[in-house]
């Protein structure tokens, strides 16, 4: 059995227009919403108010310590039942498995965002928070214009650096029967029997689009250490 | 709404006749444990080879090292899993290849997971080992070869016993990942916790306990695997060097 080139050129628009859409939506989707919840969690956890710190560092630390094959499965069959709740159903409602994904990644990806954030939000000096607020700046005045934008401008490459490795993740999304671009390739690679040959060339793809993006952000990180 | 709860049946016997649901989780536990101490093994030696490596003058071993360690850092685990599971027992020769597919379960899963998963840690145990090394000061290096040493011995009494203890903590997160990651084995079958609780939800449709008891073990085992990495690491910390954890002095 000879590794059929011709198996991978006639899939390949199935393999990209379904499969690496989802894959990158889903990334996408993630990446933006988790940046923004993990940012909060991160102003959560570093706030005086004693209660914020206990539930952000106990969602980020409960969220770090499962596997996220476990998270995934939790939220497909959580994310109805409170669907339910909040529409007043009484029962639970249809998600299917894209929007169950989205909200699966965004929320355990805001706990690895919300580290990196919180370390971005302590690299900037005190003095800058003080002079904002001997300048009249509210809280979120200050956070707004002064802390956060240094903040993310600082750990940029880092904010990159675990979106790779959410886009490597999202494959998992193969556990609930999601149609990503591995679950393109495994769906075909069963129906055809040509398992090598699709497997392979997914390995190909993931790899050369990570290893892309981290030149990327190797080379970005370069430019932002010249600018400070 | 309309969830049933019952977490009796978290007692109830398991279809497959071994005990209780909890007992049948647990045992999934001890796959989780097996398979990730087994690749631990296999991620320390590599990594630390590879890590190694990768400080030695020689340019050429150290891009081989570069080469290994982005091509196993740039794939998802999930393929490499597949890789390991459909593709390797057909590109090695016929003989060995059958035999590898003809191993009886667990192990046909465990076998492949195991090497899956250590494979893919030693390249971050790698990334740890280097940077270690790299965080001593060159003096170090340079004292050795004053005393005479060669490049070996230098590594073998100097450089590597100081960059081991100071990687102590990274490496404990590694593990706690590797504990993890095995679970990514459930798709080529293997048994483990995750694996075990999905199966107990389409056994008693308690998704909700299966889930949770799941979660449970998992953080009980986190918790006793950082408590015991932080006693390890007050053990062997680099007296002088700043410690987490360890408050004070000398």
């Amino acid at each position: 059995m000879g590794f059929d080139w011709g198996e991978i050129t006639s899939n390949l628009p199935y393999l990209f227009k379904v499969g690496m859409v989802f894959t990158l939506t889903l990334t996408g989707l993630a990446m933006a919403g988790g940046i923004v919840f993990g940012t909060i969690l991160a102003m959560m956890r570093l706030s005086s108010f004693r209660v914020f710190q206990v539930i952000a560092g106990g969602y980020v630390n409960l969220m770090r310590s499962i596997p996220l094959v476990l998270v995934i499965f939790w939220f497909f069959f959580l994310v109805p039942y409170i669907g339910g709740w909040v529409l007043r159903e009484d029962h639970p409602i249809q998600v299917g498995a894209f929007y169950s994904a989205v909200i699966t990644f965004t929320m355990f990806e805001a706990a690895y965002y919300c580290e990196i954030m919180r370390a971005g939000i302590q690299s900037i000096p005190r003095g800058q928070v003080w002079s904002a607020y001997a300048l009249g700046l509210t809280y979120w005045q200050s956070m707004g214009h002064i802390v956060l934008p240094q903040a993310f401008r600082n750990m940029l490459p880092v904010l990159l650096t675990q979106t790779i490795i959410l886009f490597q993740d999202t494959s998992l999304v193969y556990v609930i029967s999601a149609t990503d671009f591995l679950g393109a390739a495994s769906k075909i690679a069963n129906r055809d029997y040509r398992l090598i040959e699709m497997y392979s060339f997914a390995a190909v793809v993931y790899f050369v689009i990570s290893f892309s993006l981290s030149l990327l952000v190797k080379r970005l990180q370069a430019r932002i250490a010249v600018i400070r | 709404m309309g969830y049933h709860w019952n977490w009796k049946i978290l007692f109830a016997p398991e279809p497959g006749g071994t005990g209780t649901f909890l007992h049948y989780l647990v045992v999934g536990l001890g796959w989780s444990l097996a398979t990730a101490l087994s690749a631990w093994l296999i991620a320390l030696v590599i990594g630390s080879i590879v890590g190694t490596l990768r400080t030695t003058p020689n340019p050429w071993v150290v891009r081989l090292g570069n080469a290994y360690v982005e091509i196993f850092r740039n794939i998802p685990l999930l393929v490499q899993m597949f890789l390991w599971f459909f593709v390797m027992p057909e590109l090695v020769p016929t003989r060995l290849g059958d035999a590898i597919k003809q191993m009886p379960p667990p192990w046909g899963a465990f076998v492949p997971a195991v090497l899956c998963l250590g494979i893919f840690t030693s390249v971050r145990v790698a990334e740890q080992v280097r940077a270690g090394i790299n965080s001593l000061p060159r003096g170090q290096r340079m004292a050795g070869t004053a005393m005479g040493l060669t490049q070996m011995q230098t590594y073998r009494h100097v450089i590597l016993p100081q960059a081991f203890r100071i990687i102590m903590p990274p490496l404990t997160s590694e593990f706690m990942n590797i504990i993890k990651n095995s679970s990514v084995a459930l798709t080529i079958g293997l048994m483990e916790l995750t694996a075990r609780a999905r199966a107990m939800q389409e056994f008693s449709f308690q998704v909700f306990e299966a889930f949770a008891a799941a979660t449970v073990l998992y953080l009980v085992t986190c918790l006793l695997v950082v408590w015991f990495m932080r006693w390890l690491e007050a053990r062997v910390r680099v007296p002088g060097l700043i410690a987490i954890g360890a408050g004070g002095g000398h």
